[in-house]
């Protein structure tokens, strides 16, 4: 039975997400590279989110969500073949055509994140083929272990909105391309600083907007559940922003913006599986622990592991989506607000933990062998000429910023 | 007649024109330029890593001048930009050949 409040939020949120790719963080990431690289950022998020669209439709969804096997969905919805005019998908009060399309957000987003990792020397049809293999052989399959009722689900894992199935499949896949495709050739010494610090803002800001979809759509109606996701996932943002900014002012003696909004991100990569158990002060806690922890990531990333992951996805996005997974057993329990856990505290704990290794484990492999694959097929990265001159030009014959006239 | 070309610190501009106007002298020509002397560059920290940033934004005044006006503009540049701390900037005068004003074909000293 459709439920029109549930509905009309659904369809919100669905709307919300997809702005988190287009063009939230497209100008995020686009602002971090050089002014010779920004419109390939853009063009890499725009051509993953319409790529991933329609493998969604043809494959995606019902890899993820159609049948009930442990590991697997099955191909009973290829092409959305039983999707008839007034379905309604099961368990929930709202159309399955909103929730295919719900869901083919978050199939959109999840590969866009690993953009990050590879920027300023990838070549383009490496992209579409690693983002495309990704999402079947990886997004699909860990959706339906998590959400889908595979073995995941069926132990009683609590993933709200997507730490494991996004945060951390695109955190560590990202590091696993970013190791293989190898550093830009000026990395570690030579990179050049972010292009367009308020640009970084502008996406960064967009995001926080449209996490609220994310995270409070991820109730799947428009109830209490909804409402309290949001609450928590805009109190983690906030006091993780303020906390990376904290961390800077003391390191470096100045808060810088990049920072500020870097903080932001990590609050709501953190809360984003807790968000339906956290209350008010679990979710302001989470946040600052969040940019405590990630700040250190995106340190030992660069120096300690020496991989360039460009745009710091496993440290922001993987290593938050993994924070806020295991720490979502306590989180519930501090403060009015909290949520119920489907197992005792520590039962819970153990599950998250399973939940989390496992699906790094085979994200890191899985993406091994796609990145390979790509490596053969069509070579990952472009001439160090192409590299030097940017990609703006070099891969997609345009230039971001012409001379005024 | 000189073109006097002066290197100097962006938030001094308004200091310069207002002192060359001052003594009489209109006209400038401005440029957006990046550079570096003693001064070398800065730093800037993104996410915690250091960025080393060799070319500092600074502005090119560019003013075509009688020979007989020359010492005063030097003199009006230097003191309305300097703020003591490295990284001020220079002048530099070189000769110019031709002078010709566009609209009305005037040449030398009556094009400036």
């Amino acid at each position: 039975m459709i439920n029109a409040a549930d509905t009309a939020w659904m369809l919100t949120s669905t709307a919300l997400v997809l702005l988190m790719t287009l063009p939230a963080l497209a100008l995020f990431y686009g602002g971090l590279v050089q002014a010779k690289n920004i419109l390939s950022v853009l063009v890499q998020c725009a051509a993953v989110a319409a790529l991933c669209s329609v493998l969604w439709f043809g494959m995606g969804y019902s890899l993820a969500y159609s049948g009930s096997g442990d590991w697997l969905g099955d191909g009973a919805a290829f092409l959305l073949g039983g999707l008839t005019r007034d379905a309604v998908h099961p368990g929930t009060h709202i159309p399955e055509s909103v929730y295919v399309m719900f869901q083919m957000t978050f199939a959109v987003i999840t590969p866009a994140l690993i953009i990050g990792a590879y920027v300023e020397r990838i070549r383009f049809a490496a992209v579409l083929l690693i983002s495309a293999l990704w999402l079947l052989i990886v997004y699909a399959p860990v959706a339906h272990w998590v959400w889908g009722g595979g073995w995941l689900a069926k132990k009683g894992i609590m993933d709200f909105a997507g730490g494991i199935v996004v945060h951390v499949t695109a955190g560590v896949s990202a590091l696993v391309i970013a190791w293989m495709i190898q550093p830009r050739y000026e990395f570690p010494h030579g990179i050049r600083p972010p292009h367009a610090p308020w640009m970084v803002m502008v996406g960064a800001s967009l995001l926080w907007v449209g996490w609220f979809g994310f995270n409070a759509g991820s109730a799947v109606a428009s109830n209490a559940d909804a409402g309290m996701a949001m609450l928590a996932t805009h109190l983690s943002a906030a006091s993780a922003t303020l906390t990376w900014m904290a961390i800077e002012w003391i390191k470096f003696g100045k808060p810088s913006l990049v920072g500020a909004v870097t903080g932001t991100i990590a609050g709501l990569a953190t809360i984003t599986p807790a968000a339906g158990v956290a209350g008010p002060l679990g979710a302001v806690l989470l946040g600052a622990a969040a940019s405590c922890v990630c700040y250190t990531a995106v340190w030992a990333v660069k120096r300690v592991m020496n991989v360039d992951d460009a745009l710091d996805v496993l440290g922001v996005h993987g290593v938050g989506g993994a924070m806020g997974t295991l720490l979502l057993p306590f989180v519930a329990l501090v403060g009015a607000g909290g949520g119920t856990l489907n197992h005792p505290v520590s039962e819970q704990f153990t599950v998250q933990a399973i939940g989390v290794v496992v699906a790094a484990i085979f994200s890191a492999v899985a993406t091994f062998v796609i990145t390979k694959l790509a490596d053969m097929l069509v070579g990952l990265r472009v001439d160090r000429e192409h590299e030097t001159l940017g990609l703006d030009f070099a891969s997609h014959g345009e230039t971001g910023y012409h001379i005024n006239r | 007649m000189k073109l006097v070309t002066a290197i100097v610190q962006p938030h001094r501009l308004d200091n310069v024109r207002l002192a060359l106007t001052e003594i009489g002298i209109a006209g400038m020509t401005v440029t957006e330029v990046r550079g570096y002397g003693r001064q070398k560059g800065h730093t800037e920290i993104y996410r915690g890593a250091e960025y080393t940033i060799s070319f500092l934004p600074k502005l090119k005044i560019e003013v075509a001048l009688p020979d007989d006006r020359v010492d005063d503009a030097i003199s009006a540049i230097t003191r309305a930009a300097r703020t003591g701390k490295i990284g001020d900037g220079k002048i530099f005068v070189m000769d110019i050949v031709a002078a010709h004003r566009v609209r009305t074909g005037e040449t030398g000293d009556n094009a400036l």
